[in-house]
């Protein structure tokens, strides 16, 4: 047992460093640092520059634009990108459509579509959740009926991310009603300008428009943006959601913050000294990142044991990750709270949206608020932690 | 020991709670936010008329001589309905300013027109940088001739944008830390010197960061004797604390309810939420910590008239804390209980979550009051040594 990085990983680290200090323009990094949502022009930009080094799709087979990274480096990698900081990639195209046209895709899909997924040039989202189906995705109803070389869709997906900016969608539908729930799902592809597709805002708690209910109403899909096989799409969906959740810890977003949230309180008066030396304060810091540590090296073990591209039977120790690692997410956005205080209470909808400059409140601390009540849904989305418990149970523990 | 209402303060909590339902929805609350002020002066002449905004004054100044048990019934229901306009800082701050410590001519000057509802006020304290301790005051008034020039920067100021009156504190002597030192000014909002920026909360009140420039008051502004307001300050502050806990507790009954009713009526694998035994616990574990916030919020607000000034900043400070991890639970287990659609600004329950966590930041966080209880010995004190052997 060696719990260290190897020689080469540690020199890997610093040219990783090295790269997002140096590659990355200082107005996106100005955003990613005060908390400011980033526009789609932001983050395509910042794709054109990780993919012009290569790094773009990092976990991808080589054959399609990956780096052959194992999975201890991709570990870094994701873990500096996310204390540069820097934005991460659009989990739909690089974690979600991508790996799934690798593992199930056919050949022409896999030529026209990854090189595309890979630059943004087709952003996509994701039409999964139903108003009736949520944690109990399996009992969605969007109805796709087969007609000549097309399918005809007809129903209504909600909470799609980013649906007014995407180009495409990978949805789940049903095409099978007669079967067992899981058994009639399939998955298409569409492309967001289809006839018949209606997105509407949602506007959540921090002000931000970043949801949507996305209607289909006689839409109609060419049979080719079929993935894989008709009736299959469970399979596949339960394959992304395996795919993610070692991703879903994100240790180094939440060592950032704290990070963010040390610096910050030395300016915030307490006692005689600033808040940053208060011995409370910093118990509170430390007892999160004891758990961060434990569940980092918990990640560590689970990548270990097996990258997660390697297959939909990823390890269910997973979802503890998943569980765990969001919890923690949650915890430092309520410590980065604590050190704003009364300026984190300030609402200012453009600053969050990305203005230059915020209306007359303090730019370190506007976007504080917002972002923690935001940072609400991981727990919820993404398969929510009362699910990822059941999984526990049910596939670990064997209850 | 008594737990009941009397009659009076029944009918008091019908009324209030009958006036919010017939005025003061979810659907009619997102149209008075969109009033010019962020709230509704119609709905602040209709709290005037039934006597709401006189509640806390003496009878010699006009007022109803309510006791903190009519203050809590009246922000329970405030709570409840998600009320966003100017009470707090106007009858709760402003107001117990002028009861404390107001001269006879500053009460029956500003009084009557707080209750019949035609002056605004707020309390100009916080400053930028200093989190809560309330002895922390950079701004400084100096004397110059009769009268006194104010310069400083104020944040945060709850309701400062449509304020008529300010209550500004100020440092006549010693440095920014100390207690000593400290003075009180009733300030015009619109006198030369002042400027103010409004702007909205995260939970849809209103605040306004306030810059005060050789802003000059005759010695009749002054409340209280010059140089020794910190007690003051801390008196009214702590009653307001106790009252914004009572508020707490009515967005909480509201939050905890939603969700029941919430949890009874979604499906999903083919039963309802409320069918799952793991989120019955989570529901029952809200409950108790409704229950927990209800009973200490009234010890909060029925120690408030202890004479003892130390003794009640305790029990605050107690009451504070329980309030503040009640409301972390509650606020953040509705939401997760409602799923996606909690998260969503057209549902109720984001809002109520909002204002949860503005009230645990506001006067101090739960990690605030718990260093200052730990640092006054404790919650309570019984003077007695346990002796076992
Ligand atoms: C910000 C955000 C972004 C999202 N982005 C997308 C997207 O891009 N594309 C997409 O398709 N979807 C997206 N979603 C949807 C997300 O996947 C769903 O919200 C999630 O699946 C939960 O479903 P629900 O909201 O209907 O809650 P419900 O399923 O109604 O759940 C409500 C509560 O009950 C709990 N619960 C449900 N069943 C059980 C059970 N059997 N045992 C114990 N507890 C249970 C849940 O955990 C939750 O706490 C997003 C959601 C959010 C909030």
């Amino acid at each position: 047992m060696d719990l260290r990085y190897s020689e080469e990983d540690i020199r890997f680290r610093e040219d990783v460093r090295t790269f997002f200090r140096t590659a990355l323009p200082d107005d996106i990094r100005r955003k990613v640092v005060c908390g400011q949502r980033l526009s789609r022009e932001d983050v395509v930009r910042w794709t054109g520059i990780l993919h012009a080094k290569g790094w773009a799709t990092p976990g991808w087979p080589v054959e399609w634009g990956g780096t052959g990274w194992d999975s201890v480096k991709q570990y870094i990698f994701k873990e500096e990108l996310l204390m540069a900081p820097a934005p991460e990639a659009l989990v739909f195209n690089t974690s979600m459509i991508g790996p799934l046209l690798i593992a199930f895709g056919s050949d022409e899909q896999k030529s026209h579509f990854l090189p595309k997924i890979a630059t943004l040039e087709y952003w996509f989202c994701q039409g999964f959740s139903e108003p009736e189906s949520g944690s109990d995705l399996a009992s969605l109803r969007t109805r796709a009926v087969q007609d000549g070389d097309e399918y005809v869709v007809n129903g209504q997906k909600i909470w799609t991310t980013m649906g007014h900016r995407a180009d495409w969608c990978f949805l789940l539908v049903r095409t099978d009603p007669d079967a067992k729930k899981q058994r009639g799902i399939s998955m298409l592809m569409v492309d967001m300008k289809t006839s018949g597709i209606t997105v509407k805002p949602i506007i959540t708690i921090d002000g931000y428009h970043d949801l949507n209910e996305t209607f289909f109403d006689n839409v109609r899909i060419p049979a080719a943006n079929l993935i894989g096989e008709e009736n299959k799409g469970w399979d596949y969906a339960k394959y992304l959601l395996g795919h993610e959740r070692s991703a879903q810890s994100r240790v180094g977003l939440s060592k950032m913050r704290l990070q963010r949230a040390r610096q910050l309180a030395q300016d915030i008066a307490c006692g005689t000294g600033c808040l940053a030396d208060d011995p409370q304060f910093r118990e509170r810091i430390a007892l999160i990142e004891v758990e961060l540590k434990a569940l980092e090296i918990l990640t560590l073990r689970v990548i270990a044991d097996g990258p997660a591209s390697t297959g939909g039977a990823s390890d269910p120790k997973a979802s503890i990750l998943k569980l765990k690692g969001v919890a923690l997410q949650q915890a430092a956005t309520q410590v980065l709270m604590e050190v704003a205080g009364y300026d984190a209470m300030e609402y200012d909808g453009e600053f969050l949206k990305g203005a230059a400059e915020p209306a007359g409140g303090e730019d370190w601390a506007l976007t504080i608020a917002p972002n923690f009540y935001f940072a609400r849904h991981v727990s919820i989305a993404a398969g929510s932690s009362e699910v990822q418990r059941n999984i526990i149970a049910h596939s670990v523990l064997g209850l | 020991m008594d737990f009941n209402l009397t009659g009076d303060q029944r009918l008091l909590k019908e009324a209030v709670e009958r006036l919010l339902a017939d005025t003061y929805d979810f659907a009619q609350r997102k149209s008075l936010l969109a009033e010019p002020d962020g709230w509704s002066r119609t709905q602040w002449q209709r709290f005037a008329d039934m006597g709401l905004l006189g509640l806390p004054f003496a009878e010699s100044d006009g007022g109803f001589a309510g006791g903190p048990v009519e203050t809590m019934i009246v922000m329970e229901a405030f709570g409840n309905a998600l009320v966003v306009e100017p009470y707090l800082p106007t009858v709760l701050l402003g107001g117990g300013f002028l009861r404390l410590a107001g001269s006879d001519e500053q009460r029956q000057r500003l009084i009557p027109r707080i209750i019949d509802g035609s002056l605004l006020m707020a309390f100009a304290q916080a400053e930028p940088q200093s989190l809560y301790d309330l002895f922390r005051v950079e701004t400084r008034a100096r004397r110059v001739g009769g009268a006194w020039v104010i310069d400083g920067h104020k944040r945060h100021v709850l309701h400062g944008d449509s304020a008529d009156v300010l209550v500004v504190s100020a440092r006549i002597d010693g440095a920014s830390n100390d207690t000593e030192g400290l003075a009180l000014f009733l300030v015009d909002a619109t006198a030369p010197g002042v400027t103010r920026r409004g702007y909205r909360l995260q939970d849809h009140t209103r605040a306004a960061e306030i810059r005060l420039e050789n802003v000059r008051v005759e010695n009749d502004a002054v409340l209280g004797q010059p140089g020794h307001a910190f007690p003051i300050i801390t008196r009214v502050v702590d009653s307001t604390i106790a009252a914004l806990c009572c508020e707490a507790v009515g967005v909480m009954a509201n939050a905890h309810e939603r969700t029941i009713e919430y949890m009874k009526l979604r499906k999903q694998f083919g039963a309802t939420l409320g069918s799952f035994q793991a989120l019955q616990h989570r529901a029952v574990d809200m409950f108790v910590q409704l229950e927990l916030a209800r009973s200490i919020a009234m010890y909060g607000v029925m120690s408030c008239e202890d004479t003892d000034p130390q003794a009640c900043s305790r029990a605050v400070s107690a009451t504070k804390v329980q309030i503040g991890q009640s409301a972390r639970l509650i606020g953040q287990e509705s939401l997760q209980l409602h799923g996606g659609i909690g998260m969503t600004e057209d549902y109720p329950a984001g809002h109520y979550f909002r204002r949860l966590t503005m009230i645990e930041m506001l006067f101090g966080d739960t990690s605030y009051h718990l260093a200052a209880l730990a640092e006054a010995g404790g919650g309570w004190r019984t003077g007695r040594r346990l002796e076992f052997f």
